[in-house]
Order: structure tokens, then C-alpha cells, then sequence
């Protein structure tokens, strides 16, 4: 089989590619940034920066959730080195994001945000996912992992799970009345967490036919 | 000899409705350009119009960009985003156009828009313009009071509410295929509230013509409520005895009232509605009561729970 044959590609195919998603990561920001320049975002910027970089943190965040159930449907492991760079885009949009919302829409207007966080269920969820995504980025790192323990580790990084499912909300309860957008990501989300179900399943029906076939021998 | 039954015309001969609607198409475009050429006034979206009468209210802030006004709208007929209604515009068609006034009146009547356009000295009034999602724009617009024509229709002493409803067309508003919300658009104002001199009928902006993008050829113009309430590409207008039920009410009633004044101290339930962003300025300012408009309206509402009828 085709796939097959790409279980195990040469490293430095494997270096390029990481090289190529990490270029093609920044290609958002930069048709943004470029867009800027020209004065392009059209009559309100500040909505369109604050719109683009929320809709790539979720966006990364689907691609990131999508890393682990590729690798198992193509049988090419080595797709999961890509996910940690793709989670810290996750972080990077989730962080311009919120910066243009603090520096740029509210400008310092600390009063201003405190009542948003609180009173508006939409920015409470969304705030929340951004503060959930920064242990997750600081705990990124080969050294941190090993301080933390595999196990450890695998549990605090299952967050990205209720963050993405916050995210989904966030967006969700912002529009006004046209859904179709949050829509997609939610039922991307579903079907992410539809799958890792599914494989989890299976996992579990073979290892108990492992088991039961240990036994009888 | 055979006699052939009149009914009796095959199906290959009756004209397909798609030809048939192009023909009529082409009819109408051959009448509205007969008309064009004979009408000194303008008619095709981005004409100029003629002389203008000085208007009545007349704000003195920095205009919104041209761009900016024309470029950056809430339509849904053409499309949820903002750019959408000037990309998807094109395909409405402003001519001919009839405006039905009917239900208690003594006179109910079809208007032609020509007639509307003839019917008073039209005048330009630069007005602020309050988005319920918090920005706002300074536009000069072009009409005259929404009171002259409704006392050409002579309402009764029944009439209490006037309800405007938007041309229903899938055809030329593609955004009426999806169901965002439901169609045909309605909005619906108090009787004082319509017939107050700052309602206008308009029909331009910035000297010209209305684009299609901003509601043409007929809109109204409500400066003290959010901008939803001033109902675009208007069709029909019914004077009614009870309030009528309106688009974005029906679509979330917790979050869009009937009033709908713009009004700083009552927060729409997801955000606030304290400040807001003058398109083209980078600061958030504060938001006005009525928009600015109290010394005008605010006695429409004396007595009044503001907080409840929101």
C-alpha cells in the first residue's frame, strides 16, 4: 500500500516538512500584517484583526486535535512530531488575539474588561480558554515533559480538550445570529473527539482479545 | 379536418419561466432606461441628485468615509458579513419599484417611487448612525419626513403602529436563500415615533442616489434607535392598531426590543452598549442617550420604564 511506504520518510524530508507548516503557520499573519500596511481590513480594523486571530487560534486548535488521528488512520507516526508546533500556533493566534482585545479594542480599559470577563459569558469562556492554553505552552518544552513525568503531563495537556471546547463556545456565543461558522468548528470538534473515541474503543477490545488469548494459552 | 384544442400546447412550446422572467427582465430594463433618459432626476445607484434643500438637522462631526458607509454593512439579504451586501448588491433591482401604504388608512395607495421622489423637496441630513453591535458612523443622508407621505395615506384614529417590511425576492437577495433570519425583513415604529420630523424617507446619500448596499432605492432613517429598526429596500408600509412583530424581536426577543433606543445604560445581554467605535477612530467613545437625539425625542417616551420596553 501506498501509504505504506511513507510510514517512515527520510529525516530530513521529515526536517523540511516541519520547516514548510511552520512558514505556512505564519502565512495568516502576514497576508494580515500586509493587509494592514495597505490599509486593507477595510473600514473597521480593529474588529477584522480581533475576527482573523480568533478564528486561526481555533483553527490551529482543530489542526493541532487532528495531529493524533491522522497518525493512527495513515499509520505514519512521525505526523505527531509536527503537533507541539502546531499547539504553540494554537497559543501564538490565541495570544494576538487576546492582546488586540486588551491593548488595541479596549486600550488599557481595565474597568472596561474586568465587567467583560464577568458579565459577558462569552468573553468569560473565551478568557478562560486563553488562560488554560498557557500552562499548556509553558509546559511545551522536551525539558518540562521530563520533569513532569509522561504520565503527568498527559493528563494536565487533556485541557485541550475544554479548551477547545470553550473556544468552539466562545465563538458560538459571540455572533449575532449566523451560526454556520461555529457550526463547522463544533462539528470539527465532534468528529476529532468522535474519532479518539472510537480509537480508544477499539484499543480496549483488543487489548482485552490480547488478554484473553494470553490465558488461554 | 382536425381540430386542435386550444389546451393543447405541448410542453416544448410553453416558454421556459427562466426566459420567460428575462424577457420581462429585459422589458423592464428597456422602460427603466427610457424612463432614465426623460427624468432629470437621479435614478441608477451613484447618480447625483439635483439641488438640495438645506435639511433641518444638520450634525456638525467629521463625516464617516464615503467608502467606510457604502463598504461596511449589515444587510443579510445579501449576506451575513459586512462586505458582503456591496459584493452581492448588484443583482437588486431598484426600478420599477411601488411602495403599497395600506391597513388603517383612509387612503391607502400604491406609490411609484417616482412619485415618491417628487412627492417633497428632498433635503440632506447628516445624522449619527448607532449599530446595536456597538460602532457607529456620521452619514449624510438624503430624503424628506417620513410624515409626508403617511399624511398623503391619511391614517385613522386607529392607527397607532406603522410596519415596514422589505422586498422578498430570493432572486436578487441571495441572502434570503439561507434562513439567518425570517423573511421578509420587518421593522415597525411607534405612530409619534414615524411621524416625528427626524424619521426620514430616504432615497440617497452623500448627494447621490442610495446604493443598493444601503437599502435602496427606499429606506427609512431612524437616528435615535439602532440601526436594525431603519428598515431597508422597503416594499410596503402598513399602519397597523397593534405592534406589529419585527424581524430581530422574533429572532431573539431577550435581545432585541421593539424600541430599541439607543441607550447607554441599558446593555444589549452580550455586550455593552456604554461606548462605541466611530468607524475611522481608533478610541472607543462614550455612547449618547437617544444617541444623541434626547433634546428631540426623549418626551416620546416620558413615563416610560426604558429598561423594560428596551
Amino acid at each position: 500500500m501506498a501509504l505504506k511506504a511513507w510510514r517512515n520518510p527520510p529525516s530530513a524530508f521529515q526536517a523540511g516538512a516541519k520547516v514548510a507548516i511552520f512558514l505556512m503557520s505564519l502565512v495568516p499573519l502576514a497576508l494580515l500584517m500586509q493587509k494592514g500596511l495597505a490599509d486593507a481590513l477595510g473600514a473597521n480594523p480593529i474588529e477584522k484583526i480581533t475576527r482573523t486571530t480568533g478564528w486561526w487560534a481555533l483553527c490551529f486548535l482543530m489542526i493541532t486535535l487532528a495531529v493524533t488521528p491522522l497518525r493512527t488512520l495513515s499509520g505514519w507516526p512521525w505526523l505527531g512530531r509536527f503537533r507541539r508546533m502546531l499547539g504553540l500556533f494554537a497559543f501564538f493566534y490565541g495570544s494576538l488575539h487576546f492582546l488586540t482585545y486588551f491593548v488595541i479594542d479596549q486600550f488599557f480599559d481595565w474597568m472596561a474588561i474586568g465587567k467583560d470577563i464577568v458579565k459577558r459569558p462569552y468573553i468569560t469562556v473565551g478568557f478562560t480558554a486563553f488562560v488554560l492554553l498557557i500552562p499548556l505552552a509553558v509546559t511545551s518544552t522536551d525539558g518540562m515533559i521530563r520533569r513532569l513525568g509522561g504520565r503527568t503531563w498527559r493528563r494536565l495537556h487533556r485541557l485541550v480538550y475544554i479548551i477547545a471546547g470553550a473556544g468552539v463556545i466562545h465563538f458560538w456565543w459571540l455572533v449575532k445570529k449566523d451560526v454556520s461558522q461555529p457550526t463547522l468548528f463544533a462539528a470539527a470538534l465532534v468528529g476529532l473527539l468522535g474519532l479518539r473515541m472510537v480509537f480508544a474503543a477499539r484499543a480496549r477490545t483488543r487489548g482485552a482479545a490480547i488478554a484473553e488469548r494470553s490465558r488461554g494459552e | 379536418m382536425l381540430i386542435k384544442k386550444a389546451s393543447d400546447i405541448a410542453p416544448s412550446e410553453i416558454t421556459p419561466s427562466k426566459l420567460f422572467h428575462d424577457r420581462r427582465r429585459l422589458l423592464q430594463l428597456t422602460a427603466g432606461a427610457t424612463a432614465l433618459a426623460f427624468l432629470p432626476q437621479g435614478f441608477a445607484a451613484g447618480q447625483k441628485f439635483g439641488e438640495l434643500k438645506k435639511g433641518a438637522f444638520v450634525l456638525d462631526e467629521k463625516l464617516t468615509p464615503y467608502d467606510s458607509v457604502t463598504g461596511y454593512n449589515n444587510f443579510y439579504e445579501f449576506g451575513t458579513d459586512k462586505e458582503d451586501p456591496a459584493k452581492n448588491g448588484g443583482t437588486l433591482r431598484t426600478r420599477p419599484w411601488t411602495v403599497v401604504v395600506d391597513g388603517a388608512v383612509g387612503k391607502p395607495k400604491t406609490f411609484a417611487i417616482e412619485d415618491i421622489l417628487k412627492m417633497a423637496p428632498l433635503e440632506e441630513r447628516i445624522y449619527r448612525m448607532r449599530c446595536v453591535e456597538a460602532w457607529s458612523m456620521v452619514i449624510p443622508w438624503v430624503g424628506f419626513p417620513l410624515a409626508e407621505l403617511l399624511k398623503r395615506v391619511e391614517p385613522t384614529g386607529n392607527a397607532r403602529y406603522v410596519e415596514f417590511t422589505t422586498l422578498l425576492d430570493p432572486g436578487q437577495m441571495p441572502g434570503q436563500r439561507g434562513s439567518v433570519l425570517e423573511w421578509p425583513y420587518r421593522e415597525g415604529l411607534r405612530l409619534d415615533e414615524a411621524m416625528h420630523p427626524l424619521t426620514l424617507l430616504t432615497v440617497g446619500l452623500y448627494g447621490e442616489v442610495l446604493p443598493n448596499q444601503n437599502g435602496a432605492p427606499i429606506r427609512i432613517v431612524v437616528p435615535w434607535k439602532y440601526g436594525f429598526k431603519s428598515a431597508k429596500s422597503i416594499v410596503h408600509i402598513r399602519l397597523t392598531e397593534t405592534q406589529p412583530v419585527t424581524t430581530w424581536n422574533e429572532a431573539g426577543p431577550k435581545e432585541y426590543g421593539f424600541y430599541s433606543n439607543v441607550n447607554p445604560a441599558v446593555d444589549h445581554p452580550r455586550w455593552s452598549q456604554a461606548k462605541e467605535r466611530r468607524i475611522g477612530e481608533f478610541l472607543k467613545r462614550p455612547t449618547l442617550p437617544f444617541n444623541g437625539y434626547a433634546d428631540q425625542v426623549a418626551q416620546l417616551y416620558a413615563g416610560m420604564d426604558l429598561e423594560r420596553y428596551f
